[in-house]
């Protein structure tokens, strides 16, 4: 849930093609106009079922008839489970095997990584990625291992960079096939889609528990909860490569007499280079963001660091184990988009030398190395950072807790936000017939969207009800809609200004890619800390999470506005404020309305984490599930939070649209 | 030269390790896979042999821990890989030895009668020597300007001292990780109480809250438990709850009555148990008093010591206690 996936940390990502459709509303007059009048045609509907359902169905909660329990057979189901998991053939012959298959690979990576020794491993990426993407990466990458070693967490960015490398492989397997399969076959396109969208807005949380049920706590249960979460934009991605390739070079292919093997192998495949690779970018990334999720079930590494850190309450040391995903995660990330830029240029000169002379050195450094006894870092060259970073957060909270002169403390603020917003929204959501909800839903999806997206809208809020957590949900749906107001009053200023001074995007770049990547674990105390307990810090670790992704894809949007309107605006004499509001953010509209999207569904994901502070509802009950092994409250608490996703995502989706890069982008 | 030789078996062990994963996926579906013998693979990396801990999230666990994987490490040679697990997990881990022991437990009984009595994949590692309690608390310098405070029946006439944001109306009874065996919302419900239980998710999450609490000597009525650190820098009074009988929790929606005091217990995994060797002998004679493993959890806490620096400052403290659990 780290997930860096949002479309845009290296600039590269937001121009990958999407499969856009034109929104309906930006066609000729006619269509215009057709599309007013749908909107009063639904405005007529509603009220008339808003009428209508005031009689029939009069106020009220979900009505309990209209709901199922499923604690008993869930709970006879986990019970089965743990019952049959040493016995039965099903998992001697099938789960048993997968399970020891993870552990072997991790473990055959992890001691490769370990024989190389810290210096040859720095070697071995410094080089690769200097013949990937150019010496500027390979100190980047130089600097960030160095850094691992640093901070004294060498070994556990080893455990987790052995993951990684296992789960972002199975990955890119999985979702590589997927999207083959996808992008072949029409039929597979049209039935992976809804499941790739749906697995989109999974919070990661919530299909924890089935695996561990299945795999129990640790690796195997980690790498495939992280295959799950990390597949679909590799399929996604796969697919779109393949359906978008030149019908030119196709034809000809085909006219050749080429079969459709070597179509694939020698046209479509190679074409859709760029996208492969960037899929497989996208996997890293959301692999990596995923590896302190995963830590809770046992995986082990740097994510385990951070969890255990948060045990001591201690912000220091947790930042000292969350710096190296960071890092981890900015050089793979550049060092993966920059290798798929420089796909399709001619290779340089000698290009196979150089590769030789790369290996030639990691070899050399290794060796080196393990005859000077240094496999291991040396404890000597580790810095401490834990002690100045608690020192900080301490005077932060002291001092900015309370009783700061004139404008109050942040509890006071939090308290303020609390009973004023999150109060009031969660009392009117509850107060409100359950059937005004489904409808508001309704209309509000079929304004932005089609029937379809409507129906989904509708029938995935209704579930929740059916599951027997009305209440909860909306309670959790209060607090997103909090925070992702807040959210974007922040990020579209930010956005904009970003967008008009070149100076200020380029300082927030690097503070977006910190935000982006640094495990939420990490921030959890400082907002307890800062916002006392409660929905309060909730809220502001959501914002916190979801903030990056909208004042990229906002700035993005208003600089992407074709020079010359504003250059006729300009001549006309408009103010900076005038082509502001009545030219780049009218022609940024479709960036805006997928930020809205983006921010709805990135605040939604940290919705479990607002259950460790406070936040109460689904996420809490997504927490306890897990923590209690309670089957029956955890995924019926995960499937609600999923329902809710669908649900935001429906109603902020225009028409068609969809960002193939990933979840959470 | 020793070292030379070491390595080269590192690389060998990491070939030989690929080789039997490709020969795995080869035999997939012919030979049975065993469930019960899960292995981290980080485990054993250098050759050496290691024992495998479950750490709970609160620091008595840790130092628990702690001091176990320095004596081990550094009286018997052993390495130890730790793995952050909540309670009930735990167990399941255990049976499945992904973890070998768990040093410290509150008392499972649905657990243990499934994975002692029935499938006995785990045994009883004997007690810790600290006794737990669990319950409700409010700040010392609170009890002592308002002493009735203490006494559950008089809680309602505060609830508007204990009133937050979060609590709506009503006063807060601030609740803390949702691993945590807890009766609270039960408790408020059936004592009749005009309190919302506010569930701060996580112990993280509670602890800094209560500090920044007592910070501003605000009044606070949190659940809470014993032993634990905290009560060193944040003084509380316990508040007394209609009291404990055998059996007066067994039904989760009826009860009214304070949580028992209960012996912390050692769980080992039965195969370790028996085949574990000097680990397993020691881990089973483990055992030490409440204020010892306050003394560690407060250096991990507070100083800010890493777990097994404070391991080893305590180690070398109490030389004499330690001997004994060492296998003669």
């Amino acid at each position: 849930m780290t997930a860096t996936a949002t479309p845009a940390p290296p600039g590269s990502k937001t121009t990958a093609p999407t499969t856009t459709t034109p929104p309906t509303d930006d066609g000729p007059g006619a269509l215009r106009s057709l599309a007013r009048h749908r909107g009063r045609l639904i405005g007529v509907c509603a009220v008339l079922a808003l009428v209508a359902g005031w009689v029939l169905l009069g106020a009220g909660n979900w009505p309990a008839p209209l709901s199922v329990d499923l604690s008993g057979p869930l709970e006879r189901t986990s019970d089965w489970i743990i019952d049959n998991r040493d016995g039965h053939p099903l998992f001697l012959y099938f789960f048993g095997h997968v399970s020891n298959i993870v552990v072997l690979s991790v473990r055959a990576v992890y001691l490769v990584l370990l024989a190389l020794g810290w210096a040859g491993v720095t070697a071995a990426a410094a080089l690769l990625a200097w013949r990937a993407a150019g010496v500027r990466l390979a100190l980047t990458s130089l600097a960030a291992f160095s850094v691992c070693g640093l901070l004294g967490m060498w070994v556990p960015a080893m455990q987790t960079l052995a993951l990684m490398v296992v789960a972002v492989a199975a990955s890119v397997l999985l979702g590589g096939l997927l999207g083959l399969a996808a992008g072949l076959s029409d039929r597979m396109h049209r039935i992976l889609r809804p499941v790739l969208d749906t697995m989109q807005v999974l919070p990661a949380f919530a299909y924890l528990l089935p695996v561990v049920l299945v795999f129990g706590i640790g690796v195997p249960a980690a790498v495939l909860a992280t295959v799950v979460y990390a597949a679909p934009p590799m399929a996604r991605l796969t697919a779109l490569g393949l359906r978008d390739a030149d019908a030119g070079v196709v034809e000809a292919a085909t006219s050749l007499g080429a079969t459709g093997r070597q179509l694939l192998l020698t046209a479509r495949l190679p074409l859709a280079r760029k996208e492969l690779l960037l899929g497989v970018n996208q996997s890293i990334m959301m692999a990596l963001g995923m590896a302190v999720i995963a830590s809770v079930i046992g995986a082990g590494g740097l994510g385990d660091r951070v969890y255990q850190a948060l045990a001591s309450v201690d912000v220091g040391a947790a930042l000292a184990a969350g710096v190296p995903i960071v890092l981890l995660a900015i050089t793979l990330d550049r060092v993966t988009a920059a290798a798929g830029e420089r796909i399709g240029e001619a290779p340089a000169d000698r290009s196979g030398l150089r590769w030789a002379l790369a290996a030639l050195v990691t070899a050399a450094v290794a060796v080196g190395a393990r005859l000077l006894d240094l496999l291991s870092w040396p404890d000597a060259w580790t810095v401490d950072i834990a002690g100045p970073v608690n020192g900080t957060v301490d005077w932060m909270t002291a001092h900015l807790y309370s009783g700061v002169p004139l404008v109050g403390g942040t509890a006071d603020w939090a308290g303020h936000f609390t009973t004023w917003v999150l109060g009031p929204l969660r009392d009117g959501l509850q107060w409100l017939p359950w059937w005004t909800v489904l409808l508001t839903v309704g209309v509000l999806a079929l304004l932005i969207g089609t029937w379809r997206t409507a129906a989904t809208a509708v029938l995935a809020m209704a579930a929740i009800g059916v599951l027997g957590v009305w209440d909860p949900a909306l309670d959790t749906l209060s607090q997103v809609l909090a925070a992702v107001t807040v959210t974007l009053l922040t990020g579209f200023a930010l956005g904009v200004a970003a967008a008009r001074s070149t100076r200020l995007g380029r300082a927030l770049r690097p503070v977006l890619d910190v935000f982006q990547t640094m495990p939420q674990f990490v921030y959890l105390i400082p907002v307890v800390a800062l916002f006392g307990v409660g929905r309060a810090p909730a809220a502001a670790a959501a914002v916190v999470y979801a903030l990056p992704a909208v004042v990229r894809i906002t700035a993005q949007g208003v600089r992407a506005v074709d020079p010359a309107a504003l250059e006729s605006a300009r001549s006309m004499g408009a103010t900076g404020w005038q082509q502001l509001l009545q030219v780049q953010l009218p022609l940024a509209r479709p960036a805006l309305l997928l930020a809205v999207n983006q921010g709805v569904v990135l605040v939604l994901a940290v919705v479990v984490i607002g259950g460790l502070v406070g936040g109460g509802a689904l996420g809490y009950d997504a927490v306890f599930g897990l923590a209690q092994g309670d089957l029956a409250t955890g995924l019926v608490a995960g499937a609600a939070i999923v329902c809710l996703g669908l649900m935001l995502d429906r109603v902020t989706q225009p028409t068609g649209r969809r960002d193939p890069t990933g979840k959470g982008a | 030269m020793a070292r030379t030789t070491r390595t080269a078996r590192n690389t060998g062990s990491a070939a030989l390790a690929a080789a039997a994963a490709l020969a795995l996926t080869a035999l997939t579906g012919c030979g049975a896979a065993d469930m019960t013998r899960q292995a981290s693979p980080y485990a054993d990396a250098k050759g050496s042999r290691t024992v495998t801990l479950s750490v709970q999230s609160w620091v008595g666990a840790q130092a628990n821990v702690a001091v176990a994987q320095y004596l081990l490490e550094h009286e018997l040679g052993y390495r130890v890989d730790t793995v952050q697990i909540d309670e009930v997990p735990a167990w399941d881990a255990l049976s499945q030895g992904r973890v070998d022991a768990i040093l410290e437990d509150w008392g499972h009984p649905e657990q243990e009668k499934r994975y002692i009595d029935d499938k006995a994949t785990i045994e009883r590692g004997g007690d810790l020597g600290v006794t737990g309690h669990i319950g409700w608390f409010v700040p010392t310098y609170f009890a002592e300007e308002h002493p009735d405070v203490t006494d559950w029946k008089n809680l309602d006439k505060y609830a508007a001292e204990f009133r937050t944001a979060e609590s709506g109306g009503k006063g807060q009874l601030l609740d803390g990780s949702p691993s945590y065996v807890t009766n609270d919302k039960a408790l408020v419900k059936n004592l009749d109480l005009d309190y919302q239980v506010v569930f701060a998710g996580s112990e993280a999450a509670q602890i800094t809250q209560i500090r920044q609490f007592a910070k501003e000597k605000k009044p606070f009525l949190s659940y809470w438990y014993k032993p634990q650190w905290l009560f060193e820098k944040v003084p509380m009074t316990e508040v007394e709850l209609p009291a404990y009988e055998e059996g007066c929790d067994a039904d989760p929606r009826k009860v009214a009555c304070a949580y028992p005091h209960t012996p912390l217990q050692k769980f080992l995994n039965a195969r370790f148990a028996s085949g574990g060797g000097d680990a397993a002998a020691f881990l089973k004679k483990f055992r030490w008093t409440t204020e010892m493993q306050n003394d560690v959890a407060l250096m991990i806490a507070e100083e800010k010591l890493t777990p097994r620096e404070a391991a080893a400052r305590w180690a070398k403290q109490n030389e004499a206690t330690w001997r004994a659990w060492l296998p003669s």
